[in-house]
């Protein structure tokens, strides 16, 4: 086995045992990118002599007999939305094309203190707005399954890292969906954490009530390690908390398990369908218990969601100005307002300024109470009906998406049939509850993400049951 | 379900410069979504309260502390026009 096919504690392993260096691991991994990355442009940019410099760091500990923490030494990628002071971060999106982060993310802060290898920046849609990493200003990503499907998005650069080994793990953002779709559509780990539990700081907002970091991963354990990593409360974000997490191991026999009947509809791919339908029996055969739940709120979730999204982004993107960082046309612009019309027309992609006009309307004058206060009232109901199920099962296991990763170009004429993937992703964002996907078979010979829905808070409970699933595969 | 000059309205709102052909575009596809959108209206949402950030979040004070930023160069660095380490922009008022 290459050194870029192991997991983060097959890699610290070897590493405490000296079997190999952080160097040697490094440099394997950036052979990978330059094998690879042209390709598959997974990457935007690729931090070479940092890397190699951190490398040598923890080379130097171990080399002293000191205890180095997990994920010292081992290389990583980041999702171009995730600030690193002095580094490019541009989101994808050709107004950020030149910015440099004056700061770094809290989540960069506490890899960096555990002595992690940062290897680059990963493509996505621009401002982590889509369900295919096809809006990037600086070009589409592939599928390292096929090269003629998309990744998933918006964080398809970190799935597509992980699946092709140019990484030993990555960080992504997701908002609806946009670590577990492009988890499945590559067949890795992915975990969106619950709401508040991972630091925000740093993380470009898209929708700040629904946006969070998490690990995309080769294994479960792996999205444990990078999780316990990443999370806790920052004074820096004021919407992070403070909750201690339970052991939670569970047992699969009398595990209980809800499937939501709104999960299996008329657009499934019936191939999909049997795939997680054979995954749930496999539980059952284990000992779980299951049981048919009805989340009713899936039906208006997406419209819910994309109101929310929208007006969310409307105001946090209203930063983008021309006036204090980024792509501007203040030379040629005759006044202020052009200064800002005409640096927004030309820095943004047109998914990004969709769902600003989006967003805009849903807030304008006289639409306020029909769409945003109604969506917002439709989102408790939508908690509550996650909280009733949960008093009844300890997890909700569903599928990601109603289809494999599509092929690039499919669903770009047509911003609704892409809205669309993220149809049992979004409902986890709107609730603020922990979710996972992990491979669980495949169809039509490309990935099937099973997504493993938990509590506020049970993401330990969440590898528990994850981690039966690649020990029944076994 | 959105005009033309709706569009054009919301634009100017939200900032953003359209030309004549992204107005045409924006006004089919906006009222595709919006159609799609629709569908809230008919949902009842009863006497439910409205939902936002977690419910262990109440209010989050700090003490209002004066505190030197450390990379303050970096910030004025990043300013598309600046003068003597301030943002510079277009004449605001004239007179």
């Amino acid at each position: 086995m290459k050194l870029s096919q192991l997991n983060i504690n097959q890699l610290h392993q070897g590493l405490v045992k000296k079997e190999f260096s952080s160097r040697e691991i490094t440099k394997e991994f950036l052979k990978q990118i330059e094998k690879k990355n042209k390709e598959i442009f997974a990457y935007l940019s690729v931090h070479k002599e940092s890397a190699l410099a951190q490398a040598k760091k923890v080379d130097a500990l171990i080399a002293e007999k000191k205890e180095i923490p997990l994920l010292a030494g081992i290389p990583a990628a980041i999702k171009d939305i995730i600030m690193i002071e002095g580094e490019k971060c541009t989101a994808a999106s050709k107004i950020l094309a030149d910015y440099t982060a004056s700061f770094s993310a809290t989540v960069i802060k506490k890899l960096e203190d555990q002595g992690a290898v940062i290897l680059g920046k990963t493509n996505m849609d621009e401002f982590a707005m889509g369900s295919s990493t096809e809006n990037s200003a600086f070009g589409v990503t592939r599928n390292p399954c096929d090269p003629e499907r998309v990744p998933g998005g918006s964080s398809g650069g970190s799935a597509a890292a992980v699946a092709s080994d140019m990484c030993a793990y990555a960080l992504g953002s997701d908002t609806g969906g946009s670590i577990r779709l492009p988890a499945s559509f590559c067949g890795t780990v992915g975990l969106k954490p619950t709401y508040g539990k991972v630091s925000r700081y740093g993380l470009m907002a898209y929708a700040s009530s629904l946006d969070q970091i998490g690990p995309l991963t080769k294994t479960v354990a792996d999205a444990k390690i990078v999780y316990d990593a990443i999370k806790g409360k920052d004074p820096l974000d004021s919407t992070s908390v403070e909750v201690k997490d339970k052991e939670e191991k569970m047992d699969i026999k009398g595990l209980k398990i809800g499937v939501p009947k709104e999960y299996f509809v008329k657009g499934m791919d019936p191939e999909v369908e049997k795939v997680i339908r054979e995954t749930i029996k496999k539980y059952e055969k284990g000992g779980a218990i299951i049981e048919e739940i009805s989340l009713a709120g899936t039906t208006y979730a997406l419209p819910v969601y994309y109101i929310i999204a929208t007006s969310e982004a409307s105001s946090n993107l209203a930063r983008y100005d021309g006036i204090k960082y980024g792509f501007s046309k203040m030379k040629d612009s005759q006044n202020l307002l052009d200064v800002y019309l005409q640096s927004r027309e030309q820095g943004m992609g047109e998914e990004v300024r969709r769902r600003i006009m989006l967003g805009t309307y849903a807030l304008s004058a006289g639409y306020y109470d029909a769409y945003y206060i109604k969506a917002q009232k439709l989102r408790n109901i939508i908690k509550q009906d996650f909280a009733q199920a949960f008093a009844k099962v300890d997890v909700i296991l569903a599928p990601v998406s109603p289809t494999v990763a599509f092929k690039i170009g499919d669903k770009t004429a047509d911003p609704m049939s892409m809205y669309l993937a993220d149809i049992y992703t979004i409902s986890v964002n709107l609730a603020g509850l922990p979710a996972m996907s992990l491979p669980c078979g495949e169809a039509h010979d490309l990935p099937v993400g099973l997504q493993i829905i938990g509590p506020e808070f049970a993401e330990n409970k969440i590898f528990s049951v994850g981690q039966m699933l690649e020990d029944l595969k076994k | 379900m959105i005009n033309k000059e709706e569009v054009q309205h919301i634009a100017v709102l939200a900032r953003l410069g359209l030309n004549e052909k992204e107005i045409n575009k924006m006004e089919k596809e906006l009222s595709s979504i919006l159609d799609y959108m629709e569908m809230l209206k008919k949902v009842d949402a009863k006497d439910s309260a409205t939902s936002n950030y977690s419910d262990l979040i109440e209010n989050t004070m700090r003490e209002d502390q004066v505190k030197k930023t450390a990379n303050r160069d970096k910030l004025v660095a990043a300013f598309p026009a600046e003068k003597k380490g301030f943002i510079k922009v277009k004449t605001v008022i004239e007179v």
